[in-house]
């Protein structure tokens, strides 16, 4: 029986010649990552075992991006926790204030996972490089203590859903559309423990920076891992950010596959996912009556360059509607500063938002734009479940950069058509 | 005595343990806050050896194992569900708190029911309505990562 791209991976890392799906296996770990929140509890059962080294220096990374610049003295002992043990057991990859990004943006643009390679992460959205044609998925900080010494973890081999991607993307669509609609089709536990692999010749359409995006949310299915094929989009996104020898995995022709979710991008149209789940998807066109108070654009999803470009050219010249706030994160310090660079910054100082240094901050109801009993964001994030953005009579309404920035203009939920 | 504590589909880890306390480590403060936001008078009626009946995907969402630990320390000796998400059920093994799919008995307990569960055979008996019913138990390598106190013991002992 054929694998899948993502059975491949594993096999490869088990160092077994095939896998299937359900079977389990001990797999070798190219990248292990925490963040100030999850790396703590790691590191604390890292030290309860009594273990005296990681596994290899360089490939364990440590990203302070959910409360910091630090949030209260808590959040500052988390990060402080971090930093000492980095320093002690001498990890090339710490990143702080001043360096830092949001993870799952910051390890892609300093090319820190390759194709081909395998990588867990103590945070759900590590399955964002799967956009590169990696394996990666989410873990908790027991396994990335473990993996922190050992270097290898062990997985079951998932069973896969292939979805294939047909057409062409419409105006303003972008892999946030794609993704929640995707979501809306199959339940946010459509995917459960499984792969979900991309393929057809819809790719073509989708930039990295909407693989990225579409691949981050594969979790808000229930998705171990999200992973596209390596192609010339991939190829050139990795030009002059990874130089070491890299594998591209494809399908076996005979591959075996669950079920095939077809996604055809001409039946794509803007779309918000309705409080309380990612599932309720619905067209961002029919969303006058939500009035709402806040936008956030940024995150781990949406918090690219291409997402602060999307944003910028429907804010450009227009203001927020009265009452709205407008909070805006570029997700990592060179998307930060090539936000200043291109007049982005001012094209959002200018339409009445605030431009925060990279946090995931507001996302998970962290700091940063906490939402009050009975408000409504619009958000670019990933999550709308009860009180992830601050009062639990709160509501998070997921979209893409385009829509958020849209609805900021007119005060409710808005096709960016509206507005342009 | 163990009492059920019901609750519906896709209980997220956003509700088991709010991001708000995410700042601490603390089992007996993460405890302090399980549930809150989706059931704020969780901490209260809880008492030790209870335990959790949901629906569908239970833990989906963050990663953070502040979920389980919070669970565990405020005295669930047990979480039954139709399915977990799959973090949440790495994570639930990792430090020891004790889970268990079964569709059939996550559809059948109601709020409030006196619920004991056999971790070796799987059965889980339903004293109130008189029935049991039965669970996949853990497969032997589980079993012995938790004999050996978890996957650090277990780790631990497999590097000597």
């Amino acid at each position: 029986m054929g694998m899948t791209m993502t059975q491949k991976i594993l096999a490869d890392h088990a160092g077994l010649p095939e896998v299937h799906a359900g079977q389990l296996i001990q797999a070798k770990l190219d990248l292990v990552l925490g963040n100030d929140i999850t790396t703590p509890v790691a590191i604390n059962e890292f030290e309860a075992a009594g273990f005296s080294k990681v596994f290899d220096t360089d490939k364990i990374v440590m990203v302070m991006d959910h409360f910091v610049p630090n949030k209260d003295i808590k959040s500052a002992t988390q990060c402080k926790q971090c930093r000492m043990f980095a320093k002690r057991f001498g990890i090339t990859h710490y990143y702080d204030v001043g360096t830092m990004g949001i993870e799952h943006a910051l390890l892609p643009e300093q090319g820190l996972v390759a194709p081909g390679e395998a990588v867990i992460g103590a945070d759900s959205h590590t399955c964002t490089y799967g956009a590169l044609g990696a394996f990666s998925t989410g873990v908790g900080s027991t396994d990335m203590g473990a993996a922190m010494s050992a270097g290898y973890t062990w997985f079951k081999v998932p069973a896969a859903i292939r979805v294939n991607v047909t057409g062409k993307k419409r105006p303003y669509v972008s892999g946030k559309d794609v993704i929640l609609t995707l979501i809306g089709k199959i339940g946010v536990d459509g995917a459960l423990y499984k792969s979900l692999e991309f393929s057809g010749p819809g790719l073509s359409e989708l930039a990295m920076a909407d693989r990225l995006t579409i691949s981050n949310m594969a979790i808000e299915a229930g998705g171990k891992n999200g992973i596209f094929p390596v192609d010339d989009i991939t190829r050139d996104y990795l030009k002059g950010r990874v130089s070491r020898e890299w594998t591209a995995y494809y399908p076996d022709p005979d591959a075996e596959y669950e079920s095939v979710v077809e996604l055809d991008l001409d039946e794509i149209d803007c779309t918000v996912s309705y409080p309380h789940l990612p599932e309720n998807a619905r067209p961002a066109r029919e969303g006058h009556d939500v009035k709402i108070d806040q936008i956030v654009i940024g995150s781990c999803t949406n918090g690219k360059i291409e997402d602060m470009e999307a944003a910028a050219n429907i804010l450009r010249g227009k203001h927020l509607a009265d009452g709205v706030r407008g909070i805006i994160i570029p997700a990592t310090m060179t998307v930060y500063r090539e936000c200043m660079k291109r007049g982005y910054t001012d094209i959002f100082l200018d339409a009445g938002c605030v431009v925060s240094t990279p946090t995931c901050g507001p996302c998970l109801g962290g700091y940063m734009g906490i939402l009050a009993e009975g408000e409504r964001c619009v958000s670019t994030t990933n999550r709308n479940f009860v009180g992830r953005m601050g009062h639990v009579k709160s509501e998070v309404y997921l979209a893409s950069p385009a829509v958020a920035a849209a609805s900021g203009i007119t005060g409710h939920i808005s096709h960016p058509e509206e507005v342009m | 005595m163990s009492t059920a504590h019901k609750y519906g589909d896709h209980v997220d880890t956003d509700v088991i343990i709010p991001a708000r306390y995410l700042n601490s480590q603390n089992e007996k403060e993460l405890a302090s806050h399980c549930m809150e936001d989706i059931d704020a008078g969780f901490t209260k009626k809880v008492k030790n050896g209870d335990i959790i009946v949901a629906g569908l995907n239970f833990g989906c969402g963050s990663s953070r194992e502040h979920a389980p630990v919070a669970i565990k320390a405020s005295g669930i000796s047990c979480v039954i569900a139709k399915s977990f998400a799959r973090i949440f059920y790495r994570n639930a093994i990792n430090i020891g708190l004790a889970i268990l799919e079964c569709p059939e008995a996550a559809e059948d307990i109601s709020d409030g029911d006196d619920v004991s569960v056999d971790f070796d055979t799987g059965i889980i008996t339903n004293s109130t309505k008189r029935k049991t019913y039965r669970a996949e138990p853990f497969p032997e390598f589980i079993k012995q990562m938790i004999a050996d106190g978890g996957l650090m013991a277990s780790l631990k002992k497999s590097q000597k």
